[in-house]
């Protein structure tokens, strides 16, 4: 495999049944990319995700995630990625720091990491105070942020976030992607979907997929260019709808 | 007065989630509630739809008292709550038609005021709704909410998840339901959407931060605005940061907005500053205050 490329995907595809959710879709991610994972409802993109983390069974193509083959070593790629899902990703009746712990657990961490990373984790998220309230009680800016950092405690090479930002307000959003970008800095890939037009434009690149299939692939500034378009939401309006 | 709320205060155990509320919302107008998680919003909802007791305060929505009447107001209104209501295990289709019975009314009947929305998940009309992507199931929701054409229309985050073109359309709908004299109160974490309503509340913490025109807040903002942009956002952002005159920093899509603390501000000197800091490609230049901004400035 080409070191370089994190993700490489060729003519993946999921069908439901006689409906392609997924239809043959081919692209690369580069090691620290920021990825962003466009397209309108429907599209495809939480199924192409679920493929991608290896619990979905691909119906026909080939994808190789951090190293390993989607098809024959699912197991291993979970290990090595970070996945938050479009819903809500930590346990609501579990306090926070059980939370960590839990999940820590789950990564095989040992109890004296753990201890460390959930101190370290709590202090950075301004957590302390309610290191013992159930999640459920949260802000749902702060439960993201905390499942995000749940997500990377394992240190994975990849971590997939299905609308992360969703519902989230106009600070907490933007100290989320402060995060995103760290986790990039650190060398961390990042694959990202969003409904958030000036998230977009936060990416290195952009896919839009429409009915399935991935209709462009590139910076945000070349694909302005490329369809003419002042912002990322116009370059959206014109593509999304085939 | 469609919907009016008088000194309205509830608590949960020690968490004040509303705090002595009031405001009016016309008939026919569309009303826009703007305000993070854990504002209130959810709550200001479910008292409204009688759903929930008021520890203190008075209501009418219609000219029915929300205590009272609370009866007359199940029938008059239609609520698409934040969280999902569907019946999973029913495919889309059966979810519209039993909403419909529910109330005494048919798909057919007022399918004209659903028609845009519910054309998109038509396709897909014996798909099971646990088996919808998140946004359909936002679509499906609110025809659901519409179909036994209320006078007065609750949404709490209607458009949550809902890509970009949808987004345009389903507000473009609601200005024509709108006009077809239904009243709106509507709740968004999109700061593009509040610019698109008549009024709005910024909410914060339980209480009201101001109402006005999406215009007028926008006035109010203090500052003046620059947009900053260099070939790295992230270092820019945290040189910006780091600056010591610097009042907020934001990114905003391609640009970071900038605003000083000093009343004489000059980009000049901030040009030089960054230029220290090794950023390339600099532009800094005057911009218009958006709802987003003043937003997070009154959340500041
Ligand atoms: N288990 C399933 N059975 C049948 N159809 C499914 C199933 N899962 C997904 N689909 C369909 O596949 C298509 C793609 O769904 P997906 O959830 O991937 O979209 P998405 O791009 O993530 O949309 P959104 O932006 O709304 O989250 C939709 O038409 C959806 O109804
Ligand atoms: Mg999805």
């Amino acid at each position: 495999m080409d070191n370089d490329k994190v993700i490489q995907v060729e003519g993946l595809t999921k069908m439901f049944g006689d409906f392609t959710a997924v239809d043959a879709i081919t692209f690369d991610v580069k090691k620290g990319e920021i990825f962003g994972f466009l397209g309108a409802n429907g599209a495809g993109k939480t199924t192409a995700m679920k493929m991608l983390i290896g619990i979905s069974i691909p119906t026909a193509g080939t994808a190789n995630v951090a190293g390993f083959d989607v098809f024959k070593q699912a197991e291993d790629i979970k290990k090595n990625i970070g996945y938050m899902s479009q819903k809500f990703a930590l346990y609501d009746d579990l306090t926070v720091k059980e939370n960590i712990t839990f999940f820590g657990g789950i990564y095989g961490l040992s109890r004296n990491v753990i201890k460390e990373k959930s101190d370290v984790l709590i202090t950075e998220l301004g957590l302390q105070k309610v290191a013992n309230q159930l999640v459920a009680s949260l802000p749902l800016g702060w439960k993201q942020k905390l499942s995000f950092s749940v997500a990377l405690i394992h240190d994975p090479k990849i971590v997939f976030l299905d609308e992360p930002t969703g519902g989230v307000d106009p600070i907490t959003r933007r100290q989320f992607w402060e995060m995103i970008y760290k986790a990039a800095n650190e060398g961390t890939t990042v694959f990202v979907t969003t409904h958030y037009m000036d998230e977009a434009e936060y990416c290195d690149r952009v896919s839009i997929m429409v009915n399935g299939k991935i209709e462009a692939l590139d910076t945000p500034k070349k694909l302005k260019k490329q369809f003419n378009a002042a912002t990322m939401n116009d370059v959206f309006l014109k593509l999304a709808r085939g | 007065m469609s919907i009016s709320v008088s000194n309205i205060s509830k608590s949960y155990d020690a968490v004040k989630a509303l705090q002595d509320i009031s405001f009016e919302v016309k008939s026919g107008e569309l009303f826009g509630l703007i305000g993070p998680d854990g504002a209130g919003k959810t709550s200001l909802f479910r008292i409204l739809t009688t759903l929930l007791l008021a520890n203190e305060g008075t209501a009418t929505v219609a000219g029915f008292d929300v205590v009272k009447d609370y009866k007359k107001i199940r029938n008059s209104v239609g609520y698409m709550p934040g969280k999902f209501s569907l019946y999973q295990d029913l495919t889309v289709e059966e979810n519209l038609t039993f909403f419909a019975t529910t109330f005494g009314t048919t798909i057919q009947e007022n399918y004209d005021l659903i028609q845009e929305i519910y054309v998109q998940i038509e396709p897909f009309k014996n798909r099971r709704a646990g088996k919808l992507s998140g946004g359909m199931k936002q679509k499906l929701a609110l025809c659901c909410a519409l179909i036994h054409k209320p006078k007065v229309l609750f949404l709490d985050e209607p458009t949550t998840g809902v890509d970009p073109v949808s987004r345009k359309e389903f507000w473009e709908m609601l200005k024509r339901l709108q006009q077809k004299g239904i009243t709106i109160l509507v709740s968004t974490p999109y700061m593009d959407e509040a610019a698109l309503c008549d009024r709005i509340a910024l909410i914060q913490d339980g209480k009201i931060l101001q109402i006005d025109t999406p215009q007028a807040i926008v006035k109010h903002y203090p500052k003046q605005i620059y947009n900053v942009s260099a070939t790295n956002t992230y270092e820019l952002t945290n040189a910006l940061k780091a600056y010591e005159y610097s009042h907020s920093v934001y990114p905003f899509g391609e640009f970071v907005h900038y605003t000083d603390q000093r009343s004489d501000f000059n980009p000049t000197e901030l040009k030089a500053y960054l230029e220290s800091k090794n950023l390339s490609d600099l532009v800094i230049e005057k911009t218009k205050v958006t709802i987003e901004d003043t937003f997070m400035e009154l959340a500041k």
